[in-house]
C-alpha cells in the first residue's frame, strides 16, 4: 500500500510554492528562501509564537498571523512584507527594548545579539515608548554561567531547549504579562538548582540574558546551530 | 565694591567646569574656585552588576582615557579573583596603556594647549584652536594629529576598537597579538619619533618666552604621587605608588592598590562635584598632592628608555633643589611621556614572548574586595570594589587623577587670578591665562565627577555681597 503525501499549494509573496500538510508558513517560506524575521523561533525547538515578529498577512482575513505557528492550507495567499507588517514588527522591537534594560554598549552580547541585529535590520533608529527601567536582579550564583534578567526578552528558548532537548526542565516561567520572569526549578538560585551544566540554554539565548562567565569581553558569539544537528543525530539512533 | 568674575564654561578641557574669582572691596582677588558642575554616579549604578563586567562598564566614563579605566578596573577584578595574569597579557596591556597615553597627551598638548603656546595667550579667541595652529605652523599641527593617530591606531590594532575596546578583561586580554599587527605598529614608530622630536624642539624654543606664566601657573610647593618600578623608573601600568615631598624627600613608598585607601583620603567641598584627595597622615588640605606627568617625572629616577632619559635629565635641571614646582612644566613632562611611550612600545614589541597565545587567566570570586591602580595620562587612577559571594558588586569607589589634582588646580587658579586680576580689571587674555592654568593639568572633568551634560567650561566675578558682576561664557 502506498502512502500518499497530502500536498498543499499556496502563494507566498506572489510566489507559487508547495508544502506538506501540517507544515507552518515559516517552514515553507524557509524551504523556498523567503525571509521572515523571527526571534523566539529556533530551528530544532518547538514553536510557541511568543515574540510575534514573524507575523504575516493572509488574504481574506484582516488578522495578522504568526508564521511560526500557523499551518498552511490549500490556496492560501500569504504576504510577508507590507507597510502594516513593518510597522507592527518595529513596534514589537521598540516594546522589547523599552521593557527591560538593554544597554547594548556594555552588554556581553554586543555584536552577537539577535535583538540588536533585528533592530538594525528593521530600521529601528529610536524607541518612541518611555523606557521602564525596571530594577531587575542578576543571578550569578552558577559556577559557569550568569542570568541577567535585564537583558531577557522572554522568548523562552532556554525553557524549551532545557525541557525538550536536554530533558532537565530546569527553566520555567513565573508570573504573568510584563511581570513574567524566567526561573530555575521552583525559583531557586541557578547555582543551587538541578541544572546539568550543559550550557544549551546559553547557546540558544538570543541576547545577553544568559552568558558564559569565561567569555565576557569583546566577543561572545553563540552557536545555536548545534540544535538541528543534535536532533538529526538522535533521529538516526 | 567687591565682585565675582565667572568663567563659564572653561574651554578646551575634557568635561564641563567653571571658575569663579571673588574680589574684595578694593578689587583685589580674595578667593578663586574651580568648580566641576555635574555628577554622573558610576559608582552607584554599577552596584548589582557582575564584577567581570566592570572594565567595560567603567571604560564608558571617558572616551579619552577609557584604557586607563579598563586597566585599573581589570586589576581590581583580578584582586577579587586573586590571579596573576600571564606575562604576555601584562605586556600587551602595558602597550595599550602607553598608546593611550600618547594619544591623550597629543590631544592635551597639541589640540588644547598649543593654541595658547603658539598663537599667544592674548591672541584672537576666534582662531585660538587647533585649526589656528595648523594654519600658523602646519608641521606642528600635523605632528600633533599624527601622534594622536599613532596612539589611537595602536589601540584599534590591539583592541579592535579605537574607543572603549573590550579587549581588556579580568584575567588578561581576550586575544593574543598577531604578528602582522606587531609589524604594522613597528612600521609606524619612525614617524612617531620624528613628530615628537619636532614638538620637543619647538617647545624648548618657546618655553623661555613663557617665563612670566611659569612663575604663576600653579607654581608652589606640594607633594607628588605616581607609580614607579622597583628600580625607581617610571611606570604606567604596574609598579607601586611613591609619594614625594616638596623638597624631594620620599614621604611614602611602595603603596599598593590595597593600601591606597589607608593612605589617601577624599575630602568634599560644597562648590564642586569632584572630591579632593589628600595624604591622610597630613590631613586635608595640607596633605594635597599633585599627580600626572609633572609628578611622575618628579618622583622617577629614570624613564627606563634612552632618549626619554636624556630629556628627563634636562627636566631635572629646571629645579636646583627638589621637584619641579610650576604646573606650566606639565606641558614639557607630557612631551617626555610621549617620547618614553614610543620608545617603550618599541621595546615591548621586541619581547620574545609578545606573540604568545596564553593571554588570559581565569578564576572565580576568591576575595570579596579588590583594588587596582594604574597611571592614566593625567595621573594615578584607583578603582576599588566590593562584591558578594556571587561576584555582584555591592560597593565601588573610584579615585580619579583630576580629583587628586583638584586642590592644586584650585590653588593654581587663585595664584594666577591674584597675579593677573588687578583693581577688579581683567581682559579676555587674562581670563584665558586663568583657564590655561587648569589646562596644564589636562583635567578630565567627566572622569572626575562621572558627569554628563554639555562639555565646555564657564569664569564669574562675584562681589563681596555675592552679586555676580561679570561673567564670561563661551
Amino acid at each position: 500500500m502506498s502512502t500518499s503525501v497530502d500536498v498543499k499549494t499556496l502563494l507566498i509573496d506572489g510566489q507559487e510554492v508547495s508544502a506538506r500538510s501540517g507544515q507552518t508558513i515559516l517552514e515553507v517560506a524557509k524551504e523556498n528562501d523567503i525571509y521572515i524575521p523571527t526571534l523566539c523561533h529556533l530551528d530544532g525547538l518547538s514553536d510557541v509564537g511568543a515574540c510575534r515578529l514573524c507575523v504575516v498577512e493572509i488574504k481574506g482575513n484582516n488578522k495578522l498571523f504568526p508564521a511560526c505557528v500557523t499551518s498552511v492550507f490549500e490556496g492560501m495567499e500569504v504576504t510577508t512584507v507590507t507597510e502594516r507588517l513593518q510597522k507592527h514588527r518595529l513596534t514589537i522591537l521598540e516594546m522589547l527594548f523599552a521593557e527591560r534594560n538593554h544597554i547594548c554598549s556594555v552588554c556581553v552580547a554586543n555584536g552577537h545579539c539577535e535583538l540588536q541585529t533585528l533592530g538594525q535590520e528593521q530600521g529601528l533608529t529610536h524607541v518612541r515608548l518611555p523606557y521602564r527601567n525596571p530594577e531587575l536582579p542578576v543571578d550569578a550564583s552558577h559556577e559557569r554561567f550568569t542570568l541577567d534578567h535585564n537583558r531577557c526578552i522572554m522568548c523562552t528558548r532556554c525553557v524549551r531547549v532545557c525541557a525538550e532537548i536536554e530533558g532537565a526542565h530546569v527553566w520555567d516561567v513565573m508570573g504573568r504579562g510584563i511581570d513574567s520572569m524566567i526561573i530555575s526549578d521552583l525559583h531557586e538560585e541557578w547555582g543551587k538548582s538541578s541544572c546539568t551544566r550543559c550550557g544549551k540554554c546559553v547557546q540558544v539565548c538570543p541576547t545577553g540574558a544568559l552568558f558564559d562567565k569565561s567569555k565576557i569581553g569583546s566577543d561572545h558569539p553563540k552557536y545555536p546551530d548545534f540544535l538541528p544537528n543534535l536532533n538529526l543525530m538522535r533521529e538516526a539512533q | 565694591m567687591s565682585q565675582t568674575i565667572t568663567i563659564d564654561p572653561v574651554t578646551r578641557l575634557e568635561g564641563h567646569g567653571k571658575i569663579t574669582i571673588h574680589l574684595n572691596d578694593q578689587g583685589e582677588v580674595e578667593n578663586a574656585n574651580f568648580h566641576v558642575t555635574q555628577v554622573r554616579g558610576f559608582e552607584k549604578f554599577s552596584e548589582g552588576r557582575p564584577f567581570y563586567e566592570m572594565p567595560s562598564l567603567m571604560a564608558r566614563i571617558c572616551g579619552i582615557c577609557p584604557v586607563s579605566h579598563l586597566i585599573a578596573s581589570a586589576k581590581a577584578c583580578e584582586a577579587i579573583m586573586s590571579v596573576r595574569i600571564p606575562h604576555t597579557a601584562a605586556q600587551l596591556r602595558r602597550m595599550l596603556n602607553l598608546a593611550q597615553m600618547v594619544q591623550s597627551h597629543a590631544l592635551s598638548f597639541f589640540y588644547l594647549s598649543s593654541p595658547d603656546l603658539l598663537l599667544g595667550m592674548e591672541s584672537d579667541p576666534q582662531t585660538r584652536h587647533i585649526f589656528g595652529v595648523v594654519g600658523a605652523k602646519p608641521e606642528l599641527g600635523r605632528a600633533g594629529i599624527a601622534l594622536r593617530r599613532f596612539g589611537q591606531h595602536i589601540i584599534e590594532l590591539l583592541g579592535n576598537k579605537r574607543i572603549h575596546p573590550g579587549w581588556v578583561v579580568p584575567g588578561g586580554v581576550t586575544e593574543p597579538l598577531a604578528s602582522a599587527k606587531r609589524d604594522e605598529i613597528l612600521g609606524m614608530i619612525p614617524e612617531a619619533y620624528a613628530n615628537i622630536e619636532l614638538a620637543l624642539r619647538w617647545y624648548k624654543q618657546i618655553a623661555e618666552t613663557f617665563a612670566p606664566e611659569i612663575e604663576v601657573f600653579a607654581n608652589f610647593a606640594s607633594l607628588y604621587m605616581g607609580l614607579i618600578n622597583e628600580d625607581e623608573s617610571i611606570e604606567f601600568t604596574d609598579g607601586a605608588l611613591r609619594l614625594m615631598g616638596a623638597r624631594g624627600e620620599i614621604v611614602a613608598d611602595g603603596i599598593t592598590a590595597a593600601q591606597f585607601p589607608e593612605v589617601i583620603g577624599e575630602a568634599v567641598e560644597p562648590y564642586s562635584y569632584t572630591k579632593f584627595a589628600y595624604y591622610k597622615p597630613l590631613g586635608y588640605p595640607d596633605g594635597s598632592y599633585r599627580v600626572g606627568p609633572l609628578a611622575r617625572l618628579n618622583i622617577a629616577k629614570s624613564m627606563g628608555t634612552p632618549m626619554a632619559d636624556g630629556e628627563l635629565s634636562l627636566f631635572k635641571q629646571i629645579s636646583d633643589d627638589g621637584p619641579v614646582q610650576s604646573s606650566f612644566y606639565y606641558h614639557y613632562a607630557r612631551l617626555i611621556d610621549i617620547l618614553h611611550g614610543i620608545e617603550k612600545i618599541e621595546m615591548i614589541l621586541s619581547d620574545p614572548l609578545i606573540l604568545d597565545k596564553h593571554v588570559r587567566a581565569t578564576a572565580g570570586v576568591n576575595r570579596l574586595e579588590g583594588a587596582g591602580q594604574a597611571e592614566a595620562p593625567r595621573g594615578t587612577l584607583h578603582h576599588h570594589y566590593k562584591v558578594d559571594e556571587n561576584g555582584l558588586i555591592t560597593w565601588a569607589n573610584l579615585v580619579i587623577a583630576t580629583g587628586q589634582n583638584n586642590n592644586a588646580m584650585n590653588k593654581g587658579v587663585l595664584q594666577a587670578a591674584k597675579h593677573y586680576v588687578k583693581d577688579g580689571k581683567f581682559t579676555e587674555g587674562i581670563l584665558n591665562r586663568v583657564e590655561a592654568v587648569v589646562r596644564t593639568f589636562d583635567p578630565c572633568l567627566s572622569c572626575s565627577t562621572h558627569a554628563f551634560g554639555q562639555m565646555p567650561l564657564a569664569i564669574s566675578l562675584v562681589s563681596a555681597e555675592g552679586e555676580v558682576v561679570d561673567r564670561v561664557v563661551r
